[in-house]
């Protein structure tokens, strides 16, 4: 087996306030092959920003990783001093960001930003730098990227600019790209062609793609397996297609049953009683015990099982097997 | 631009008629100019003689037409007490002020930027906090204080630098400077600290606060993300997208150390425009007090002027009209 890009082993990212030690992010592993990309979901809240967070390095403090492990193609980064982390930035790890009417400096030139970063990775000359940035551009879809090339941000309309940030994101090359609600931010009608370019450059660059999202119907189209967190904790995590048809986690049923799907011809949508729990007031037992439908004596004691204990995909006690969704629905 | 441009001068120009009203109204309603120039010993006749002879018999919107008139041409009339030119006076005094301004203004803007960057970036440090607070300091103590406490420690205790006046001076073209003589250059040490210092706290407080601002925004975290360097993200990213605030203020800071180095000038004795104006005062010579009025108001204006063309020049944002 080749080593996956991204490596994640029992992360765990906390913050210590004054009512306490918060985990937005419990004992979350996950591996991301190359030329492949993972969907985390959840609601917001549920650690999937954290996590996208942590492996770049870029958590806000006070959070920070307490244990775990992130390995990016073989090495570990995160006990790395943040001068090497760095020079990983952008080169090894690209990442996306959500509202690109936000994320690009209004006062620089978008091919400045564009060539500065490719001269900080790689040994290329000023004018070299240009023409990749010109085709940096030209790669995510800019038409007349030539001419657009000193243009400013506010000369782009959102879901352009959404390209520019990717085109930056990715000008130099990263193996991993983390897209933080990369179409969270855009009209509905951009959204797709993000994330088909997204999927476009992950098949074309090889490169491994972390795309957190709370929207399942993106994660549906686009990613090749999917990671559900539930308050800081991974809920599910298997190939799309099993998880979005047949849910082991009573969390993800009810995520799905959420979500209008179109081949699935639901008459109404249903939805999940409840909130996520505040990671000040986490509950005893299976964190989402309160809002389960299908809870039992069990839940309420022990603490979730880890992924791949009782159920291959799912920590649950008791996960759905086909049978039980049919009966529930 | 260029009719934005043309609007800001138009607008400029109603403001130096306004500020030129006041000051031709000292010379009306401070006291008579006929009673300061004559002595005691006069004759109606005399009285009536110079009142047609210097045209204040004419009606008001005609003096002041007039006074307009010679304004423009730089000539302020005749100094009351030295009894020459005004505007030869005022040649001959500006460019100590100038100079002093210029050293205070450069020592306020590259030390308040640089300690402003430095505190916003090392947030917690203890050299941040210990410049933080000293800053209030320079922020509270009254200018004449700071003046007369840097002559205490460095003229009277150490005798390092001179306590007054501007040392030695060079007269190049028309021009007198104090920039080329080592005494000169000492004597300008402790007035421009002592006019700056407000300032450069000042500019430094302010390029604190918008560095902080800014640093939390997503086009950092962005740029961080890219692997871009701590030096490039915070000078290249960050302190450009805080200069528009930062701009504004030094421009009204750099008119207010020019039109209020009366204190300082006074504190050391210096030789220039500011002094000039404090004894004027004080001897009642209104065409110097006018003509200083119309000159410091010029200069703010036109500071003014130059700041609004700067936005220009940093945030493309503005340039709508310029490109595509």
């Amino acid at each position: 087996m080749t080593t996956p890009v991204l490596s994640v082993r029992d992360l765990v990212v906390e913050i210590p306030t004054r009512e306490g030690i918060l985990r937005p992010v419990d004992n979350v592993s996950y591996d991301i092959a190359a030329g492949e990309i993972l969907g985390v979901v959840g609601e917001s809240g549920a650690g999937k920003s954290m996590t996208g967070n942590a492996v770049i390095g870029l958590l806000d403090r006070p959070a920070r990783i307490t244990s775990g492990e992130i390995h990016v193609n073989g090495a570990r980064v995160d006990d790395l001093p943040i001068s090497q982390l760095r020079k990983k930035r952008g080169k090894e790890i690209g990442m996306v960001f959500q509202d690109p009417l936000t994320s690009l400096n209004p006062l620089l030139p978008v091919g400045e930003q564009l060539a500065e970063t490719i001269s900080e990775h790689l040994d290329v000359s000023k004018p070299e730098a240009r023409a990749r940035a010109i085709r940096g551009l030209e790669e995510v879809g800019i038409p007349a990227a030539a001419e657009r090339i000193d243009s400013f941000p506010h000369e782009f309309s959102g879901g352009m600019r959404q390209r520019v940030v990717i085109a930056l994101a990715l000008c130099a090359e990263p193996s991993l790209v983390i897209a933080d609600e990369p179409t969270t931010a855009l009209d509905v009608s951009v959204q797709a062609q993000i994330t088909a370019l997204l999927k476009r450059l992950c098949r074309e660059r090889g490169m491994a793609v972390m795309l957190v999202t709370h929207d399942m119907g993106v994660i549906a189209e686009t990613a090749d397996r999917v990671a559900v967190m539930y308050a800081g904790r991974l809920a599910e995590l298997g190939p799309v297609r099993d998880v979005v048809t047949e849910p082991h986690h009573p969390y993800t049923d009810g995520l799905m049953g959420s979500t209008p799907i179109a081949s699935k011809g639901q008459a109404r949508l249903r939805q999940i009683p409840g909130n996520m729990p505040r990671l000040t007031a986490m509950p005893n037992g299976c964190a989402f015990h309160p809002r389960c439908t299908y809870v039992q004596d069990k839940c309420r004691v022990d603490p979730t099982p880890r992924l791949g204990g009782a159920d291959p995909r799912a920590a649950c006690w008791y996960p759905l097997r086909g049978a039980d969704v049919e009966q529930a629905s | 631009m260029l009719a934005y441009i043309i609007r800001r001068v138009f607008q400029s120009l109603v403001v130096l008629l306004v500020v030129g009203l006041v000051a031709f109204s000292m010379f009306r309603f401070v006291g008579d100019p006929i009673d300061n120039m004559l002595g005691q010993e006069r004759t109606q006749a005399d009285v009536e003689r110079l009142r047609t002879q210097l045209g204040l018999d004419q009606p008001f919107p005609v003096q002041y037409y007039k006074f307009l008139e010679q304004a423009v041409q730089g000539n302020f009339g005749i100094s009351y007490r030295q009894s020459r030119p005004v505007s030869e006076i005022i040649a001959e005094r500006a460019p100590a002020t100038l100079e002093l301004a210029a050293v205070s203004g450069l020592f306020a803007l590259g030390l308040g930027i640089g300690l402003g960057v430095f505190t916003a970036i090392r947030r917690d440090g203890i050299a941040s906090n210990l410049i933080m607070s000293l800053s209030l300091v320079g922020v509270s103590l009254p200018t004449f204080l700071i003046g007369i406490l840097l002559i205490y420690v460095f003229s009277v205790e150490l005798d390092w630098l001179p306590s007054f006046g501007r040392g030695e001076t060079v007269a190049v073209g028309g021009w007198t400077t104090g920039f080329l003589t080592p005494s000169g250059l000492k004597a300008l040490i402790l007035p421009a600290i002592t006019l700056g210092l407000y300032q450069m706290t000042l500019i430094m407080r302010l390029v604190r606060s918008e560095m902080l601002e800014v640093l939390r925004q997503d086009y950092i975290r962005f740029a961080r993300a890219r692997g871009l360097r701590e030096k490039s993200v915070n000078f290249r990213h960050a302190l450009k997208n805080t200069l528009v605030p930062v701009i504004t203020v030094t421009g009204l800071q750099l008119g207010a150390i020019i039109a209020f180095a009366i204190i300082t000038e006074t504190v050391f004795q210096w030789p220039g425009v500011g002094l000039l104006f404090i004894n004027a005062i004080q001897f009642v010579d209104i065409p110097v007090m006018a003509a200083y009025l119309m000159l410091i108001s010029v200069m703010f204006v036109g500071i003014n002027l130059i700041v609004d063309l700067l936005y220009f020049a940093i945030d493309p944002r503005l340039r709508i009209d310029g490109r595509h």
